[in-house]
């Protein structure tokens, strides 16, 4: 390569650095603001034009934390998830790993349907079962709507990640004598790993987001985080660094999660339907 | 390895209901009985009371819906509007980055990363921070428009805009799922058609619109598949920032039905409601597919 043409390459490079960052900002932004806004004083937070460079300030997490049973809400969303996700997971393992290895693709499609309906189509029933079972406020009332989520997700994603146990693995360990139990649990399952702790992840993060069961279903002892940002929202004069530094607290946990999972992200996202 | 504990016969004679049973049996109970809840509440009148039983009313609640009900009809609408605009935008948006981002540099890791955080930030955190965005006195979003001349405006409280407003900001939140998607498709593709095409002499956009696109149409028509299905019953965003306001200006028709079941606890005819959502989602499913199979 020429001296001529390796220093338009390198322009070329350095014009596409500069789009990028152009094009990556918008994406940061919201929840860049979001973190600075966390970091402002009330003051600050309403002054117009906005205020770029302040000292930065922890007062709002504190307060954050002491006006409001923040670790009693930070348990409950996480009693839930996990257990959502524990649930999905037990149920749904086996489920997916006979789907995939017996190609059940009817019993799929099957679930995939579920994936479609609203919601508040499955919500509305569950309330009034729970409404007269007086299990309103309960977690395990939270656990089984958030299964609505969970279970079709691990079905549908791991479904994806057995297909790609190699055949021929689990037939050795046939032929060795092994039960279809026992090449499940000592072959395919080891083998699949990264994909189930992915799709348990996924899973957590989806209940952990989730808005419209928990307003619902949940009262004020198992009032999950989302839910309680969103009561904050209604005090008289919102106060905005107390607002975004809740939000940052329940956003950050789900960042940190998905970075670990973001080859299987797409995945997640589409119910198995892509691979990304 | 064979135990040969009668378990593990059982499991060996009929493994797929052992393995299926758990999975199907609680998705059954969890999923179709609020389907058929929700089928059975549909032709009947019922507000949630102990004191009074469900009357069967017939196809009425629908009747209400398609002819009685200015509403019901508003929320359709702008049921159509905010998916059509909302994938619209992160389709072309989406395809566009995608084709950026399709050229080798350093970084691509960091790049895919930060396209992940709007996908699986908590909703109601986001809806809350584009709400401070959007706050017409002290939101930056107006002193960013107002840096290249625009503005101010009234985003989320202005009912002439409140639905692109939100629009946005589903956007900003699925762009990258459309990125992601057709950049997994950008890399499956032959190179054989751009050879002979650099070879008879073509330009640069003709093999975008000549090959580059019909070959890509599966990848993104899956992903609109995947996103109008989700616009059509986004909840979270839109319930937060605006619930359903000003008056009446955002409220699609899943933010409607919510208000109808579980505010106003008419479940007949949120029942109904529930119904013709979940048949549009279907039939703009159906439709899609079909389109894929290249049918249309």
């Amino acid at each position: 390569m020429s001296a001529a043409s390796s220093w338009r390459q390198d322009r070329v490079n350095a014009w596409t650095y500069v789009l990028l960052v152009v094009l990556l900002i918008p994406f940061l932004f919201p929840l860049g603001w979001m973190f600075l806004s966390s970091l402002k004083t009330q003051v600050q937070n309403t002054a117009y034009p906005p205020v770029w460079i302040f000292t930065p300030t922890l007062g709002n997490y504190r307060e954050v934390f002491q006006k409001n049973p923040f670790f009693t809400f930070t348990w409950n969303s996480m009693v839930v998830a996990a257990g959502s996700t524990g649930l999905a997971l037990l149920l749904g393992l086996p489920g997916a790993y006979a789907i995939a290895r017996f190609k059940r693709t009817g019993i799929a499609l099957a679930i995939l349907t579920a994936r479609m309906a609203p919601g508040i189509g499955y919500l509305i029933p569950w309330f009034i079962l729970f409404t007269k079972a007086k299990m309103i406020d309960t977690y395990s009332a939270l656990i089984l709507t958030h299964l609505i989520v969970a279970l079709p997700l691990v079905l549908w994603v791991m479904i994806g990640f057995f297909e790609d146990v190699p055949g021929d693995l689990i037939e050795a360990a046939r032929i060795d004598g092994c039960s279809h139990w026992a090449a499940f649990l000592r072959v395919a399952l080891p083998l699949a790993k990264p994909g189930i702790v992915a799709t348990g992840i996924l899973s957590f993060i989806f209940s952990w987001n989730n808005f419209l069961f928990s307003l619902i279903i949940a009262g004020f002892k198992t009032r999950t985080l989302p839910i309680a940002v969103y009561s904050f929202l209604s005090y008289e004069e919102i106060n905005w660094g107390g607002l975004t530094a809740a939000a940052t607290i329940i956003t950050l946990p789900v960042l940190v999660l998905a970075l670990f999972v973001q080859k299987h992200i797409v995945r997640g996202l589409t119910f198995g339907a892509l691979k990304g | 390895m064979s135990s040969g504990t009668g378990w593990s016969r059982f499991t060996d004679r009929h493994p797929v209901p052992v393995f299926t049973l758990p999975s199907v049996v609680v998705v059954a109970v969890l999923m179709v009985f609020p389907v058929l809840y929700t089928l059975y509440m549909s032709v009947h009148s019922w507000f949630a009371s102990s004191l009074t039983s469900p009357e069967f009313v017939g196809l009425a609640n629908f009747r209400r819906a398609f002819l009685d009900d200015e509403r019901f009809r508003n929320a359709l609408w702008l049921t159509v509007y905010f998916t059509g605009l909302a994938t619209l935008l992160q389709l072309v948006l989406g395809v566009a980055l995608a084709l950026l981002l399709n050229r080798p540099f350093r970084g691509k890791g960091v790049v895919r990363s930060i396209f992940l955080l709007p996908m699986v930030a908590t909703p109601v955190a986001i809806a809350l921070v584009w709400m401070m965005m959007y706050n017409p006195t002290l939101g930056v979003m107006n002193y960013l428009v107002g840096l290249v001349g625009l503005g101010p405006y009234n985003w989320v409280s202005n009912a002439a805009i409140v639905v692109p407003a939100l629009a946005v900001v589903d956007t900003w939140e699925w762009t990258p799922l459309i990125t992601l998607i057709t950049l997994a498709g950008l890399a499956t593709l032959p190179l054989e058609p751009y050879e002979s095409a650099v070879i008879d002499g073509a330009s640069a956009a003709q093999m975008f619109w000549r090959i580059t696109l019909p070959l890509l149409r599966p990848t993104i028509i899956v992903a609109l598949l995947f996103r109008a299905i989700d616009c059509l019953k986004t909840f979270d965003i839109i319930y937060v920032m605006t619930q359903g306001g000003p008056g009446f200006a955002s409220e699609t028709l899943n933010v409607y039905t919510f208000q109808v079941g579980l505010f106003y606890f008419h479940i007949g005819y949120a029942s109904s409601l529930l119904v013709i959502l979940f048949a549009l989602v279907l039939g703009v499913s159906l439709a899609l597919i079909k389109v894929r199979r290249g049918s249309w």
